[in-house]
């Protein structure tokens, strides 16, 4: 793009640098035009112009929920901004079974769990079971990959116990509630016991879930992340390059 | 719009398994209590509030017959026995030192056989506090008279905060701006407490704790708003878990309308007992039938686990089974809120055709319930644009094939538990497509031999060969070969077996007998 400053980026709406935000949020106040004036000037405080309200409703007696649209000028230097990415080649499920016996002679096995009190297994079932998710086969369909999915509200130490048994290649955690954070507070606590029994050193350990990132995971102590998305054959790519990377293979 | 059902003799087949299926389990339903029975039970006479370190006096009193091995005959048996033995002037004061007394001979207790009058006197006690609930529901039936319910398909709505007044604060705005019922949804992992939480909670995670005192509150505040507005709010909470029936009771005792309640949702998707579950359940249902509490099962949850498309049959198979036990607990067809979900990946090409086949196939073959459909969760993102779409869709479905229990689908959905403008603007989505296809239903027809018709018939088939399959084998075996949402569980595995316990042939409890009236 023409005159793209890449130092400088700003939301664009229809023209380039323009700053368009679209928001909606509610005040805790019923509608009025002094409401209106609010929402208006709440968003000027924070630095926002050319304040457009483009609507306000009531949401119950004493609510008022807005949408608006307006500028701001802060800029972002996007050449500065550091994001770990996971970069994994795009390979079928036959090309990653093939891969496996080939160069690691041998079944990756994966252990995973929603641990916690979480009970969501939605998370890792997508990515295990066999079905899988958006038309990519689950890790139980892979012929060079055990998969065993001990499913949801499984305690960390349990699920780290059974990778131990198992010998597991890697371990995938997911974390579905985030509420007042107990992803992280949860995911902090696998690290700590897998570290305090050891397989933090030769598994590979996975966190997956709505609100994590690879940045995040990593932030934590796991190897990878995988945030909403995600699909089971990004996920066995990253177990297969990982593995032949620590096994100094090349392909 | 005519019926799609091409045979209606499948569907009373499908009825007849179902409930051989049911009466096969209901004898072993019989014969055995829970823990969880028995401290249903001792709520029921009243005995509430908790012990200096916060565990519910009813879990102390049960665990303490429990360990000493002499829960057989049921608690009424050792509160009966205490009184006839000990210089004790009422049940209520039995009930009163029992707990306390560190010296109780709990093996005399047991060994000791209960009079005629001391049973006559329990039973008497436990027709006294039952009278109590029938005036809960009284008042509950009177207020609805009045204030009168909204129109089908109810709007319900969910809150979940956490904190119980902050749920207060969403529900009332939720129901000013059209919701008709509230469901407060419970913390996470609840359902494996083996004891009800006590008080007013203000910390809970993904949810708010079912508490008796939470539920007190919230009915409170919803009658209030309920006569501002002219219109009956209903309450629903979570009969499932390990505390199916203790929760049923905190229900009948506050006014509750509906109780989340399904015969195997603990076992598939919470890993308890099935022995455990069927018991629970059982006791749960009676005193939901007794005190107008209508149940809403979880067969949604079978789309979410496996695909909707091809798994649709499991949802119709699950339905016809809840029917059969909700009929044994003794439910009348309008209080069994059958669920299910508009869960098909919405990528198929025709995916609205094949959910409008399923929703309305559902409607045709249980015509008096008051069925719950849910809406849209797996498949929905973080585009909350596009999820509001797919919400819209899930509406109409909803409306044109007549949906008794509605639950809002909102667009922030795999987010966040709903803000309060989330709720705002699915109620918006909601109101503007029941408006718009109202009467739609009379103004069109499914094509004969048609795609709908074909699906339609199909589920309806293969649910019908699923239930024989059951029939034949028995559904024990059957959850045992993950048959149902691929999960496979057996009757000695899974959470809460050991407070499973046979019954003594000098079983003796009175709520039990008033419930199977």
């Amino acid at each position: 793009m023409e005159n793209l400053d890449l130092k400088n980026i700003k939301p664009y709406g229809d023209t380039l640098n323009d700053g368009i935000i679209q928001m909606s949020f509610t005040l805790p106040v019923p509608p009025s035009g002094k409401s209106k004036e609010a929402a208006k000037l709440y968003l000027e405080k924070i630095g926002y112009t050319n304040v457009y309200i483009t609507t306000m409703e009531k949401a119950g007696e004493s609510f008022s929920f807005f949408v608006a649209y307006a500028k701001h000028n802060t800029a972002i230097n996007f050449e500065e901004i550091d994001v770990p990415e996971i970069e994994v080649k795009i390979r079928s499920m036959k090309e990653i079974d093939n891969l496996i016996e080939k160069y690691l002679k041998r079944a990756l096995r994966v252990v995973g769990a929603c641990t916690g009190s979480d009970a969501h297994s939605v998370g890792i079932d997508a990515i295990m079971n066999m079905k899988g998710y958006s038309g990519d086969y689950g890790l139980e369909r892979y012929k060079q990959i055990d998969a065993y999915n001990l499913g949801a509200q499984v305690k960390n130490i349990d699920l780290i116990e059974y990778a131990k048994q198992i010998k597991a290649d890697a371990i995938l955690v997911s974390q579905v509630v985030t509420q007042k954070n107990i992803h992280i507070q949860n995911a902090k606590d696998f690290i700590k016991k897998a570290q305090e029994s050891g397989v933090i050193k030769d598994t590979i350990l996975i966190l997956g879930g709505p609100r994590v990132d690879h940045k995040l995971a990593l932030s934590l102590g796991f190897h990878a992340g995988f945030g909403p998305g995600s699909k089971p054959s990004t996920i066995a790519n990253y177990i297969l390059e990982e593995k032949l990377k620590r096994e100094s293979i090349e392909i | 719009m005519r019926s799609i059902i091409k045979n209606y003799a499948t569907v009373d087949e499908c009825r007849d398994y179902a409930n051989k299926i049911a009466e096969d389990i209901q004898s072993i339903i019989d014969q055995h209590s829970t823990e969880s029975v028995e401290r249903t039970t001792l709520r029921f006479m009243e005995l509430d509030g908790v012990s200096s370190d916060g565990v519910p006096l009813v879990n102390t009193l049960v665990e303490k017959a429990r360990k000493k091995g002499v829960l057989s005959k049921g608690i009424v048996h050792l509160i009966g026995a205490y009184y006839q033995l000990e210089e004790v002037e009422s049940i209520q004061e039995a009930i009163d030192e029992i707990i306390y007394d560190s010296e109780v001979d709990w093996k005399l207790l047991y060994k000791t056989e209960l009079t005629t009058s001391t049973k006559e006197e329990l039973t008497i006690f436990f027709q006294n506090r039952y009278k109590k609930l029938e005036q809960v529901k009284a008042n509950k039936l009177e207020k609805k008279n009045r204030l009168k319910v909204g129109k089908e398909p109810l709007k319900y709505l969910i809150v979940a905060t956490g904190n119980i007044y902050e749920d207060v604060a969403q529900a009332e705005a939720a129901a000013e701006t059209g919701a008709d019922i509230i469901a407060v949804i419970r913390s996470t992992a609840q359902s494996l407490l083996d004891y009800v939480p006590y008080g007013a909670t203000t910390e809970g995670y993904g949810g708010t704790y079912a508490t008796q005192q939470n539920f007190k509150i919230m009915r409170e505040a919803l009658d209030k708003v309920g006569e501002r507005l002219g219109r009956y709010i209903h309450l629903v909470n979570y009969s499932s878990g390990l505390c199916m029936a203790e929760i049923a009771y905190m229900a009948a005792r506050e006014g509750l309308d509906y109780l989340l309640n399904d015969a195997m949702y603990g076992i598939l998707f919470r890993d308890i007992n099935m022995k455990r579950t069927f018991i629970d359940q059982y006791i749960s249902r009676r005193i939901c039938s007794h005190f107008e509490i209508s149940i809403n099962t979880g067969e949604d949850n079978y789309l979410t686990t496996s695909d909707a498309f091809d798994f649709g049959y499991t949802v119709l198979t699950s339905q016809f089974i809840n029917e059969a036990f909700a009929t044994l607990a003794g439910l009348r067809k309008n209080q069994m809120g059958l669920g299910h979900a508009y869960e098909i990946n919405p990528s198929i090409p025709q995916s609205f055709l094949y959910e409008f086949a399923q929703a309305k196939l559902i409607r045709e073959v249980f015509p008096e319930a008051p069925l719950k459909y849910m809406p849209p969760t797996k498949h929905m993102t973080g585009d909350i644009f596009y999820s509001h779409l797919i919400d819209a869709l899930f509406n109409i479905a909803s409306k044109i094939t007549n949906q008794s229990i509605h639950l809002l689908g909102i667009p922030t959905e795999a987010l966040h538990t709903p803000l309060l403008h989330d709720r705002f603007l699915a109620l918006k989505n909601v109101d503007y497509m029941f408006n718009a296809f109202e009467g739609f239903e009379n103004e069109f027809d499914v094509v004969e031999g048609g795609l709908i018709e074909k699906r339609a018939n199909q589920i309806l088939d293969d649910a019908h060969q699923f239930l024989k399959d059951i029939a034949d084998r028995g559904l024990m075996s059957v959850i045992g070969e993950g048959k149902f949402a691929n999960i496979k569980r057996f009757p000695d595995g899974g959470k809460g077996l050991d407070g499973v316990f046979q019954k003594n042939s000098d079983y003796f409890n009175p709520m039990i007998s008033l419930l199977e009236k």
